[in-house]
């Protein structure tokens, strides 16, 4: 169980469980700098993805971890340190 | 002057059709649905038949965005709705916002999406309840859901009155265009087939522990024994008769000519229950005589207690055997919110057709002095059609639906 | 001029404010009855605070069999129909009981006996296939919340139209919105209505920690309720009823019935945008106040307090402020706004009908009653809010809304009958 990493795959499949995603949307392509918004994940969609991620990482996020980290690279980032500090 | 208000778009599901036209073609002939319970493993029920959709992918007609959110019943709502407006022939755009509106029935909400986050809640713990939680299972989410995903702003609505629900919805979107709106989507949809539903629907203590799906449900029969619970319903755009007219409507259904709904005294009263009295008020709101209706379909409730009121209501407007009366919902079990939208689709298609679909299964009892359509469809010229929808706790509504020329 | 309709009796039950007196006292001092909740072990949850009545079935003149089969939200609201008929002077026995109807909102049903329920038929969620020999018959009930308007109907003897109306946090503006339609058509002369919810219970403070929409203020709870100010940070959970007798006023007049108000005007409006969230503008919030202001023949000039719905989410407040300047103009800088959910919490589908009756209150006293825990106010919600002290103020018209999940804002104007058709 020690240092899990969480990877770009990991937030993709964790999206498309939660939240679907949008039509005209690829999450194949390129998307870690592109903002959550415009990939059409509004904020609760996040909010389900968040609690998803919480669950099966085991960490807890605070209350604007999704406002802060707007992207997928940022939040990718943030979920790892999240995983460190707790390892 | 109050406006007359017609039906221009339909989109039915139920489980002997999806779409109007297999619908009607299932249940002109009586297409039997009724089968044993696939969705989850009923053997240790008392109860094990059901009238389910089996041939439904909501991703096949729905973005991937919503199936997390949505339980099954406002998928099949969703779906259901785009029917509608391609059948009407309405494109975002062609009506102003504020002018349409969405009025749903309900009766037990998205029980099932309900079912799964109860069972996180207490075998895992509250942080593994989902975030749809909060609007997925509740009432109103068909009418939310609807109106977000076609852009209506307009006066909406939800009732819940059990399976009379669904003339009562289609009563308050006739009021809203009458008071203005341009265009109501209006009907209802259940599906509770799930082990949580199952149980608080046995728990009513009315649904038939038959285990032979053409014996089951059998209103008006010697052998009644309860009922079958179905999934499904049907929703209609609902708009103004000159309004609709004006655009070019293709399709002009029928109107819904007359309302009329009581609560029956409270039970041991002795009273008489109100349901003669909705169906009175129904024709007399339509301006109709009795001898004007053409067709009852009835709610049919399976039950000898039900059926024994539903029938001496009818003898007494209509006089014995005065009029022809079907329930074609002995093909698909009891719809619940949904099932009075789909009879009022049947009766629409029943005009158009000239034809009354039948009661199938059914052996009328020589106690009930009904004019009751079994065996096959009888050929009629149906011209006004009388629907009536009752709920658990004496619910009792009716609606008069008529042709337009 | 069509049929008119106005309120003849009264019923509330509110957290810290059972029954019409004691809830006008505890809005007209400013009181709050937010606390940690006591129901159930609040430890797991995000949010722990809650405004809870201290409801005793029993004292209020339920029998036992009533009270085993009713959801304790069906029992508020048959406990508030009969205080409102009691209230009216009406005796039904009088008139042909299918002219009287029944509308009761609720946007959660019964969810707290089904949540009870399903504990005991799942064995705490161990099972899938639930076990139905555990279940008791009025599980059906719970199941189909229409159970509801039925017992209100048996209790008061109101044989019409009856049904419920669920339309989330709107519904108990809608459930007497669509009363007064009934009468004014003519469908009714006399409709029981108001609205109910219980939903304290584990599944509800669940979902809505899963979407941070309550406030996880747990250390202070008395205040934890902070409608329109700049530390707010959720909604605090509550509960009850209120119910209504209206009739049309020409036949109330001849009973000589005490006329509290007449309902001159509603409207609601979707905003089709999203199930939980609010496009600032407030425009369809708007739209809904601007086409009740029609309907009631009343000028936004006329309207002389705002009962808001005031939840105390970031985004609801703002939303709102903007919604009564875009409908309302200048005036609304120039009107009393207030929120009694900074005091009985937010009751979902109850809340709008005891908003009516704080509404009506407001009026018969020439009192508003204040927004509790005001201290700091959004910069962003810039209108005159009542912190803290009830005020003085001469009350002939009430505007009254609500904002829900799903997209609703409805929006009713109550007013003084001999002032609003002048």
């Amino acid at each position: 169980m020690s240092h899990q990493e969480f990877a770009l795959n990991d937030l993709k499949r964790i999206l498309l469980e939660g939240a679907g995603a949008d039509e005209g949307v690829d999450l194949d392509s390129d998307i870690l700098d592109t903002d959550f918004e415009e990939l059409g994940y509004e904020s609760l969609a996040l909010l389900e993805t968040g609690g998803r991620i919480e669950r099966e990482y085991g960490i807890a996020f605070d209350d604007d971890a999704f406002a802060e980290n707007r992207t997928p690279r940022a939040l990718v980032a943030h979920v790892n340190g999240l995983l460190q500090s707790a390892a | 002057m109050t406006a007359k208000v017609v039906i221009t778009g339909i989109g039915v599901a139920t489980p002997n059709g999806l779409g109007v036209d297999d619908f009607w073609a299932a249940t002109r002939i009586g297409k039997n649905a009724i089968g044993p319970v696939t969705r989850f493993d009923a053997a240790q029920y008392p109860s094990r038949l059901a009238g389910e959709i089996h041939s439904f992918t909501a991703e096949d007609h729905l973005p991937s965005r919503l199936i997390p959110q949505t339980d099954r019943m406002t998928r099949l709502a969703l779906v259901a709705a785009d029917c509608a407006f391609e059948d009407a022939g309405v494109k975002p755009g062609d009506i102003p916002e504020f002018d349409m509106g969405v009025v749903t029935a309900s009766t037990s909400g998205g029980f099932e999406f309900g079912q799964n986050e109860l069972k996180k809640l207490w075998s895992q713990g509250s942080q593994y309840v989902s975030a749809y939680q909060s609007f997925a299972w509740f009432y109103a989410v068909n009418s939310g859901q609807i109106s977000i995903r076609n852009g209506m702003r307009g006066p909406s609505g939800v009732v819940v009155s059990d399976q009379a629900g669904g003339l009562d919805a289609i009563a308050q979107a006739r009021r809203q265009i009458r008071k203005g709106s341009k265009l109501i989507f209006s009907g209802g949809f259940d599906a509770s087939i799930c082990p949580w539903g199952w149980v608080a629907q046995i728990a009513g203590g009315r649904m038939t522990t038959s285990d032979q799906p053409e014996r089951a449900y059998l209103p008006f029969d010697a052998d009644a024994s309860g009922y079958v619970p179905g999934e499904g319903g049907a929703l209609m755009i609902l708009e103004d008769a000159e309004a609709a007219r004006a655009r070019g409507a293709a399709n002009i259904y029928g109107e819904i000519a007359g309302y009329g709904a009581t609560i029956d005294p409270k039970p041991g009263s002795g009273r008489e229950s109100g349901l003669r009295r909705a169906i009175e008020t129904a024709l007399a709101d339509a301006d109709l005589a009795p001898g004007q209706i053409d067709v009852v379909f009835a709610d049919a409730a399976g039950s000898p207690d039900l059926d024994r009121v539903e029938a001496d209501a009818l003898s007494a407007v209509f006089g014995p055997g005065g009029v022809p009366v079907t329930a074609p919902k002995t093909m698909t079990g009891r719809l619940y919110s949904g099932a009075a939208p789909v009879d009022v689709v049947s009766a629409v298609l029943a005009m158009r057709e000239g034809l009354i679909p039948p009661t199938t299964n059914v052996t009328l009892a020589p106690e009930y002095d009904i004019d009751l359509v079994t065996g096959q469809a009888r050929t009629a010229s149906v011209r006004a059609a009388l629907v009536i929808a009752r709920g658990q706790g004496g619910f009792n509504s009716a609606v008069v639906v008529r042709a337009v020329d | 001029m069509g049929r008119r309709v106005v309120i003849t009796g009264i019923g509330v039950l509110a957290p810290g404010g059972i029954g019409t007196k004691n809830f006008w006292s505890l809005l007209s001092e400013g009181r709050t009855a937010t606390r940690g909740i006591t129901f159930f072990d609040p430890s797991p949850f995000r949010s722990k605070v809650a405004a809870e009545a201290d409801f005793d079935p029993e004292l209020h003149g339920l029998t036992p069999q009533e009270i085993r089969r009713m959801d304790r939200a069906a029992q508020f609201g048959v406990v508030t129909a009969r205080e409102a008929l009691a209230d009216s002077g009406l005796d039904l026995a009088g008139f042909d009981p299918h002219r009287a109807g029944v509308t009761i909102g609720s946007a959660v049903g019964a969810t707290t006996g089904l949540d009870n329920e399903y504990r005991v038929v799942s064995n705490d969620g161990r099972l899938d296939l639930v076990d139905h020999t555990y279940a008791p018959s009025h599980l059906y009930n719970h199941f189909v919340p229409s159970s509801f308007a039925a017992e209100v109907a048996w209790a008061t003897g109101a044989e019409g139209p009856a049904t419920v109306v669920s339309t989330g946090c709107t519904s108990g503006i809608d459930s007497v919105g669509h009363a007064v339609e009934l009468i004014r058509e003519g469908t009714a002369d006399i409709m029981i209505t108001g609205a109910t919810d219980a939903p304290i219970s584990p599944i509800t403070m669940a979902c809505f920690d899963a979407i941070k929409a309550t406030t996880p203020r747990n250390d202070d709870p008395e205040h934890a309720s902070r409608p329109f100010d700049s530390t707010r940070n959720g909604f605090v959970l509550g509960e009850g009823s209120a119910c209504f007798v209206l009739e049309e006023l020409e036949s109330a007049k001849k009973r000589g019935a005490r006329i509290y108000a007449e309902i001159a005007g509603y409207a609601s409006r979707c905003n089709a945008f999203h199930m939980t969230g609010l496009r600032p503008d407030g425009r369809e919030m708007a739209e809904a106040i601007t086409v009740a202001l029609a309907e009631a023949r009343m000028n936004p000039e006329s309207i002389d307090y705002i009962n808001a719905h005031g939840s105390g989410t970031k985004q609801n407040d703002r939303h709102e402020t903007a919604a009564f300047k875009l409908s309302l103009g200048e005036h609304a800088y120039r009107t009393p706004v207030s929120s009694i959910k900074s005091m009985v919490g937010h009751s979902l589908g109850a809340i709008g009908s005891i908003e009516i009756a704080a509404s009506v209150l407001a009026m018969e006293n020439n009192v508003v009653p204040p927004t509790a825990n005001l201290h700091t106010p959004d910069p962003e919600c810039d209108l005159d809010y009542v912190p803290l002290t009830a005020r003085d103020h001469r009350t002939d018209a009430v505007l009254t809304v609500g904002s829900g999940f799903g997209g609703f804002q409805s929006a009713m104007v109550l007013a003084r009958p001999e002032r609003s058709m002048a």
